[in-house]
This record gives structure tokens, C-alpha cells and sequence, in this order.
């Protein structure tokens, strides 16, 4: 597997940990608060064990790959490059990204390279619980209309996280129509906001050990 | 030359640094030790990938060997080879006395959440099963939260990976 593709997922999970816990301290209820700022933890894990193997391919770090890069290099789909949304669209978001990682996690697990199946084995258990907890929530709202319009607006974004060919296996699993993806290969501008922010500390002083 | 036995014991010694009565033996983290000439080799299986103690336990592990006169090499393999069945039995004891329930056994497909929320799991207070789901996340990524209807009280049970 190529280290430009791994970069891809890295990036997804790195991005979407950060957007999740966008929600530490103000989630709707305590017990939501703990499971996103518990989610992001795992995301942010499975970003560096990611970055790390791409990082042994390419000669540099896991830490250079996650904070070094310009923005306009970062490979994240613009799904999780949003801001903290609403909840319905948060719920939404983490529906279609789970169910779509489970697709990619499937395929991933298959690969001739053992370090990276091997990885995708371990990630996918422990995505086994953001996606009980995806699912549980979409069950609950999926009669709401907020939730359906917010489904329907993310929907074209979901479907770039996944490549080409994995798309109707998404199209099938959620209940939408294929349609024209946002692809990977722009950026929002919300992407160098949290860039920004993200790599504040780290470039406040080049090369620190911290 | 040290003995890997000397070593193993050595990494018993070492408790898990968010649930300290355990230690990474009975944690079942550690998935080899191979001792050439003065240098040991140990193959090290994090629990969750966002684990924070990672570090720490690497860190541990390599001062055990060093006290022992060796050479460390602490490899962190990031594959599937670890589970909660690698628990062992005294560590199972050690997480319920603590306060803590005891994963279930892997199970052959993906858990479902009729199957967590409605397992028997025993309260490590009362022992009663009336138990139920508060969250599936909790304060580390390794646990969830339950509440006992028995004796009130809410605990922590070992998430099944």
C-alpha cells in the first residue's frame, strides 16, 4: 500500500478526532461529552499508529506527517474538515463516517501488506463501538427531519471519504442514492482554520522536544 | 545472561499506570520476551491505539531490563494480537476487586448493543447481575459504564476488544 493512501486515513482520523472533541465540555448531556472526547482519543490514536507506518516508509515522523505539512498537502475528506456542527449534523456525520471507515477498515484488512491488516484489524475493533454508538443514535433521530436534511447536505461528502469503487457498497449500507462525491482533492477553508490551530504550540518554537 | 524468566518476572512488577493492581503481565500486553546474549527483546501489544500510558509502560519496561543489566529493545507491535481474553485469570480477580467488571470473552462476530446492554455482567460491589448500560465509552478507552440497580451503584467494566 502506498504511503499517499495511508496519509489519506491518517489524516480522516486525525482531523475527525479533532473535530470531535470539539464537543469536550459542551456536549448535550454528560454521557455524550464522554463518548466524543472518548472517540477523538481513539481517532487521534489510530491517526498516529497510521502516521506512523507511513512515516517508516517515507523517512520522517508520525509528528512531522500530523503537524509539519502545509494545509494544502493534508489528504482529509472534506466530511470531517467541518466545524462542529449542530447535533443533528453531528450525528449524521458520525453515522455516514463510521459506516463508511467500516467499508474501507473491510478492505484494508485484506491487504498483502501484514503491517497495514494487521493494523486495520486492531483499528477495526475498537471502531466496532463508535459504530454501535453511530448506529444507536441514527436509530433514535432517523424520523427527525433535521437529522434526514442533515443526512441528505453530508451525503456527497460521505462519499468522497471512500474511493470509487467502495461507493455503492456506502450508497447501499445508508439508503441514498450514488451521486456526484466531493472529492479528497480540495480543502474547505475550514481545514486552515483548524490547521491553525492545531499547529500553534509546535510552530510557537521548530523542533522542541516537548 | 539473564533469564527470560528473570525477566518476565521483572515485568510483573510493573503496574498498568491508569489501573495500578494490575500489572502488564496479568494485562497480557506483552507478547514476547527474547533474550540474546545481554540484550533483551520485548514484543509489547498496546491495549487501545489512543492510549495514553503507552509511553509510559515502554518506558517502564525498558528501566526493568536495564536494572537487570541488560540492553532493552521494547518493540510495540500494532496488529490484532492483543484481547481482553489475554487477561489472566489472577488479573481478572485483581481488575474485580478493584472495582472493575471483567470483560466478556471475545466473541466469534462484532458485539451488538442488545448483547452489552443486556449481558449479565455482575456488579464487582454486590455481585448482582441486575446491571445495565449508562455509556459504552467511559473515562479511558478500555471501559465502559454501568449502574447496578441493586446496591445503586454505578462501576466501570473492561470493554471487550
Amino acid at each position: 500500500m502506498n504511503a499517499q493512501e495511508l496519509l489519506s486515513i491518517a489524516d480522516d482520523e486525525l482531523i475527525l478526532g479533532w473535530r470531535d472533541s470539539e464537543w469536550t465540555g459542551i456536549a448535550p448531556s454528560l454521557e455524550e461529552d464522554v463518548a466524543f472526547s472518548s472517540i477523538a482519543q481513539n481517532e487521534i490514536g489510530h491517526a498516529r499508529a497510521l502516521y506512523e507506518l507511513a512515516a517508516a516508509a517515507l523517512g520522517t515522523t508520525a509528528d512531522e506527517l500530523a503537524f509539519d505539512r502545509d494545509p494544502s498537502d493534508y489528504r482529509s475528506s472534506q466530511l470531517v474538515e467541518q466545524r462542529r456542527m449542530d447535533w443533528a449534523h453531528t450525528i449524521a456525520r458520525h453515522y455516514l463516517y463510521e459506516t463508511a471507515d467500516e467499508i474501507r477498515l473491510a478492505a484494508l484488512k485484506e491487504s498483502d501488506d501484514a503491517a497495514v491488516a494487521g493494523l486495520a484489524a486492531k483499528m477495526d475493533r475498537e471502531e466496532q463501538y463508535h459504530r454501535l454508538h453511530a448506529r444507536m443514535w441514527a436509530e433514535r433521530l432517523k424520523d427527525e427531519p433535521r437529522f434526514k436534511e442533515a443526512l441528505e447536505e453530508l451525503w456527497p461528502y460521505a462519499l468522497g471519504v471512500l474511493a470509487p469503487e467502495q461507493r455503492a457498497a456506502l450508497a447501499e449500507r445508508v439508503g441514498l442514492p450514488e451521486t456526484q462525491a466531493v472529492e479528497r482533492d480540495g480543502h474547505s477553508d475550514e481545514l486552515g482554520e483548524l490547521w491553525e490551530e492545531m499547529t500553534m504550540v509546535r510552530r510557537s518554537i521548530p523542533g522542541a522536544t516537548w | 545472561m539473564v533469564s527470560a524468566d528473570a525477566v518476565w518476572e521483572a515485568l510483573a512488577e510493573i503496574p498498568d499506570p491508569e489501573i495500578p493492581t494490575i500489572s502488564l503481565v496479568d494485562l497480557g500486553v506483552i507478547k514476547d520476551v527474547a533474550v540474546d546474549e545481554n540484550s533483551v527483546r520485548i514484543e509489547f501489544t498496546p491495549t487501545f491505539l489512543g492510549c495514553p500510558a503507552l509511553e509510559v509502560m515502554r518506558d517502564a519496561m525498558a528501566e526493568k531490563v536495564r536494572e537487570l543489566g541488560a540492553e532493552p529493545e521494547v518493540r510495540v507491535v500494532l496488529d490484532d494480537s492483543w484481547s481482553t481474553d489475554k487477561i489472566t485469570p489472577t488479573g481478572r480477580e485483581k481488575l474485580r476487586a478493584s472495582g472493575f467488571a471483567p470483560p466478556a470473552p471475545r466473541s466469534v462476530g462484532a458485539p451488538t448493543l442488545v448483547q452489552i446492554d443486556t449481558s449479565a455482567f455482575r456488579c464487582p460491589y454486590c455481585g448482582s447481575t441486575k446491571t445495565r448500560l449508562e455509556n459504552i465509552f467511559g473515562p479511558t478507552p478500555c471501559r465502559s459504564l454501568r449502574y447496578c440497580d441493586d446496591c445503586r451503584q454505578p462501576f466501570e467494566q473492561f470493554k471487550t476488544i
